[in-house]
C-alpha cells in the first residue's frame, strides 16, 4: 500500500468542530458532510431493503412452480425492488457523494443552500416510509411494475395513491438536491477554479442535476395525471373518455430515459477520477470526457420511445429512435476509449477502488453492448419484455452504477474517516461481488434469448437450470454485500491513520485538506496554485 | 475567513430561476398531452379525430369493386355488459352508404352510460373509412337491464388502395358511469 503523498496544505482553520448534541449534529444539521453521511446511510439501508426484495424474487425463481409467495406478492416485490433501488438506493447515494465531495472539490465551504439541503434529505425517509407502508395495506404494495402503466396501476387499491404521493415526495427531494448542486457549482467555486479545472465528478453531477430538474417534474406530471384519472374523472389515459394509455408510456419514458443517465452519469465521473489516480497518469482526453457527458445528456432526451417499440409507431418514428439510440454509443465509446487510454502504459496498482472501477469498465460495457442489441427495432421485437432486458439493465445498474458507488466509497472513505480500511477484506468484497454478480446476471441473457418473459413468478421447466444458477448468484451477491457495512463500521472506529492524500496518484482539492476532513473546510478559499496543482489536467 | 469568494445573495436568485425551470418542466409534462395529439394528426397514425368525428362525404358509388367489412365488439371487463355486432361482416361497394348495428345490454344493475371507442384495421385503411353517423360519437345512456341496437353509418372511400379488400371495424365498449368529458 503506497501512500507517499506529500504534506497537505493545511492553511485553513478548524476553529469550531461538530456540535455535541445528537439533535444538532444529525437532525437539524446544515453541514454538507453530515448531510452527505445521512444520505449515504439512508441509501445503504434502502440497498439492503431492495436487496431483500430481490432475494424473495430469486428464491421464488430458484425452481419452477410456486413455492414461497403468491403471484400478486411476487409482482409487488418486482415493483418495490425497482422503486427502492432506483429512488431509494442509487439516487440518494449519488446525492450523498455529491454533498460530501462537491464542496471539497470546488473549494467551497459548504453547499450553497444548506437549509434546503437538510430539507431535501429529510423528505426521503418519510417518502420511503409511506411507500414501504403500502406492503401492509389490504390491497398489498403496488404490483403493476415500477413504470406504473395505466390501466393496471390504477387497480392498485389503497397502495396506488400512497405510492404516487411517495413518488411526488422523492421527486421534490431530487429537484431540491439538483438545484443545490447547480447553485454550488455555478456560484461557489473558489476563485481560479474554472469550469474546465473541475474534477469530472463535479462535471457529470452538474449535467445530471440539469437532467433532474428537467425530467423529475415530467414524472410528477405523469403520476399526477394518473391520480386525477382515477379520482377526479379526467381521461388523460382512459380510452373510454377519449384518452390514450399509450400516451402515458410516452410521457413516462420522456422522464424514464434521462433517468437512466441520471443513475449512470455520476458513475462516469467517479470512474474518471479513480482510473487516473491508480494509473498515476492524468485522465486521457479530459475535455472530450466533458463534451461526451454533455452529448449523452442531450441525446438522452430524444431516444425515449426505444422503450416502447412494440406498442405501435410509424416506421419513421422507429427509425428515428433506433438511430438516435445507436448514436449514444459514440460518446459512450469515447469515454470507454479514454478510460482504457488512461490505463495504457500507466503505472497501475489495484487497490479496492481501482478494482471496482476496472470491473465497472468491463461489465458496464457488456451492459452497453446488450443495450445496442436492444436498440435494433426488429431484434427488440424479439427481446422485448424478456429476461434479456432484465440482464441488460442490471448489468448497467449493478456492476455499472452500484460498483461505481462502491468504488467511490472505497476511494473517499479514508478522507471521511481519517483511517485506512481493511484492504484484504475490501478485496474479498470485490472478488465475491464480481464473481457472483456475473453468476447472477449473465445466465439471464440466455434465459431471455430462449424466451423467458420478465415479471413472472413461475416458468416453463426448460428455463430451470439457468434460473437456479442465477438464484445461487443472487444469494452469493446479496450475502457478500454484508461485508461492506462491517468494513465501513470498522474503518470509522479505527485503523491506520490516513494521510491527507490517501492515494499517492490522487488528484483533486479534497486531497489538499487533512484526513479526516475537518468539520469545516475551505472557509478560506484555496489559492490558484493549489487549484492548478490539484486539477485533473494539471493546468 | 478573510475572503468570501462568492456572493451569497446570488444563490437565491439562481435557485429561484432553477425552480422556475422545474415548474416549467412540470407544465411541459402536461403540454405533452396536446403535443401527442398533434403528432398523431401529423403522422396520421392513430388519428383520433378521423375515428371519432362525423365525416361529411357524398356518395360516389363504385359498384365494380367489393370490399369485406368485418365488425368486432370488445369489452374491457367481463360480466357487466354484453356487446356484439348484429352481423359479423358485410360486403360493401366503395362510395356507397351502409348501416351496421351493434347490440349492447347493460348488466351492471344500475343506470349508466357506455362509451364505444372505435378502431380500424389495417391502420392504413383508417383514413379511407368514413363514419357519417355513429353511436360512438357520444356516450350512450342505458337503463338497468336495457338492451338496444345502435347504428353506425359509413362509406368506404373509393380511393381505398386496390390491394385492400378487407377492413375491420372494432369497438371497445366502456362503462363510463357518467358521461366523460369529450375531447
Amino acid at each position: 500500500m503506497a501512500n507517499s503523498g506529500h504534506a497537505a496544505h493545511e492553511g485553513h482553520d478548524d476553529h469550531h468542530g461538530a456540535p455535541k448534541s445528537f439533535w444538532q449534529r444529525w437532525v437539524v444539521t446544515t453541514n454538507h458532510k453530515d448531510i452527505g453521511t445521512l444520505y449515504l446511510i439512508f441509501a445503504g439501508v434502502m440497498f439492503f431493503v431492495g436487496g431483500l426484495m430481490a432475494l424473495v424474487i430469486r428464491a421464488e425463481l430458484f425452481q419452477p412452480g410456486l413455492q414461497f409467495v403468491d403471484p400478486m406478492f411476487f409482482n409487488s416485490m418486482t415493483t418495490m425492488h425497482a422503486l427502492a433501488m432506483i429512488f431509494g438506493a442509487v439516487m440518494p447515494a449519488w446525492v450523498g457523494l455529491a454533498n460530501w465531495m462537491i464542496p471539497l472539490q470546488v473549494g467551497a465551504p459548504d453547499m450553497a443552500l444548506p437549509r434546503m439541503n437538510n430539507f431535501s434529505f429529510w423528505i426521503m425517509p418519510f417518502a420511503f416510509t409511506l411507500l414501504l407502508s403500502t406492503l401492509f395495506t389490504g390491497s398489498g404494495a403496488p404490483a403493476g411494475g415500477w413504470t406504473l402503466y395505466p390501466p393496471l396501476s390504477l387497480q392498485g387499491g389503497d397502495s396506488f395513491p400512497m405510492a404516487i404521493f411517495a413518488i411526488h415526495m422523492m421527486g421534490a427531494s431530487s429537484i431540491m438536491g439538483a438545484i443545490n448542486v447547480i447553485v454550488t457549482i455555478m456560484n461557489m467555486r473558489a476563485p481560479g477554479m474554472t469550469l474546465l479545472r473541475m474534477p469530472l465528478f463535479c462535471w457529470t453531477w452538474l449535467i445530471t442535476a440539469y437532467l433532474l430538474i428537467l425530467v423529475m417534474p415530467v414524472l410528477a406530471g405523469a403520476v399526477t395525471m394518473l391520480l386525477t384519472d382515477h379520482f377526479f374523472g379526467t381521461s388523460f389515459f382512459s380510452a373510454a373518455g377519449g384518452g390514450d394509455p399509450v400516451m402515458y408510456q410516452h410521457i413516462f419514458w420522456f422522464f424514464g430515459h434521462p433517468e437512466v443517465y441520471i443513475l449512470i452519469l455520476p458513475a462516469f465521473g467517479v470512474v474518471s477520477e479513480i482510473i487516473p489516480a491508480f494509473s498515476r497518469k492524468p485522465l486521457f482526453g479530459y475535455e472530450s470526457m466533458v463534451y461526451a457527458s454533455a452529448s449523452i445528456g442531450f441525446l438522452s432526451f430524444i431516444v425515449w420511445a426505444h422503450h416502447m417499440f412494440t406498442v405501435g409507431m410509424p416506421l419513421a418514428g422507429q427509425l428515428f429512435f433506433m438511430l438516435t439510440t445507436m448514436l449514444i454509443a459514440v460518446p459512450t465509446g469515447v469515454k470507454v476509449f479514454n478510460w482504457s487510454a488512461t490505463m495504457w502504459k500507466g503505472s497501475l496498482s489495484f487497490e479496492p477502488p481501482m478494482l471496482f472501477a476496472v470491473a465497472f469498465l468491463f461489465l458496464f460495457t457488456i451492459g452497453g453492448f446488450s443495450g445496442l442489441m436492444l436498440s435494433i427495432v426488429p431484434a427488440d421485437f424479439q427481446y422485448q419484455d424478456s429476461y434479456f432486458v432484465v440482464a441488460h439493465f442490471h448489468y448497467v445498474l449493478v456492476p455499472g452504477a452500484i460498483f461505481a458507488i462502491m468504488a467511490g466509497i472505497y476511494y473517499w472513505l479514508p478522507k471521511w474517516s481519517g483511517h485506512m480500511y481493511n484492504m484484504s477484506l475490501a478485496k474479498w468484497h470485490f472478488w465475491l461481488s464480481t464473481i457472483f454478480v456475473n453468476v447472477l446476471f449473465f445466465p439471464q441473457h440466455f434465459l431471455g434469448l430462449a424466451g423467458m418473459p420478465r415479471r413472472i413468478p413461475d416458468y416453463s421447466v426448460q428455463f430451470a437450470d439457468w434460473n437456479m444458477v442465477s438464484s445461487i448468484g443472487a444469494f452469493g451477491f446479496g450475502l457478500s454485500q454484508l461485508l461492506m457495512p462491517y468494513l465501513v463500521w470498522q474503518c470509522v472506529r479505527g485503523g491506520a491513520a490516513a494521510k491527507a492524500k490517501a492515494w499517492e496518484g490522487a488528484r483533486g482539492l479534497e486531497w489538499e485538506v487533512p484526513s479526516p476532513a475537518p468539520y469545516h473546510t475551505w472557509e478560506t478559499a484555496p489559492d490558484e496554485a493549489t487549484i492548478i496543482h490539484a486539477s485533473p489536467t494539471g493546468h | 475567513m478573510s475572503q468570501t469568494p462568492y456572493k451569497p445573495n446570488s444563490h437565491g436568485r439562481l435557485a429561484l430561476k432553477l425552480g422556475a425551470v422545474a415548474l416549467g418542466a412540470f407544465g411541459f409534462g402536461f403540454a405533452l398531452v396536446p403535443l401527442y395529439d398533434v403528432m398523431c394528426a401529423v403522422t396520421g397514425f392513430g388519428n383520433k379525430a378521423n375515428l371519432t368525428r362525423a365525416a361529411k362525404i357524398a356518395e360516389h358509388p363504385d359498384d365494380s369493386r367489393t370490399v369485406t367489412v368485418e365488425f368486432l365488439g370488445d369489452l374491457p371487463t367481463v360480466g357487466s355488459w354484453e356487446f356484439r355486432p348484429a352481423v359479423r361482416s358485410i360486403q360493401v361497394h366503395p362510395g356507397r352508404l351502409y348501416e351496421a348495428k351493434f347490440v349492447a345490454r347493460n348488466l351492471t344493475g344500475r343506470d349508466t352510460y357506455g362509451q364505444a371507442v372505435p378502431d380500424v384495421a389495417p391502420s392504413k385503411a383508417a383514413s379511407f373509412f368514413h363514419k357519417t353517423e355513429c353511436f360512438c360519437f357520444t356516450p350512450q345512456h342505458f337503463a338497468s337491464g336495457e338492451e338496444r341496437a345502435m347504428p353506425v353509418r359509413f362509406i368506404v372511400d373509393p380511393a381505398l388502395p386496390r390491394y385492400m379488400d378487407h377492413i375491420t371495424l372494432a369497438y371497445t365498449f366502456y362503462d363510463t358511469q357518467a358521461p366523460a368529458a369529450q375531447r
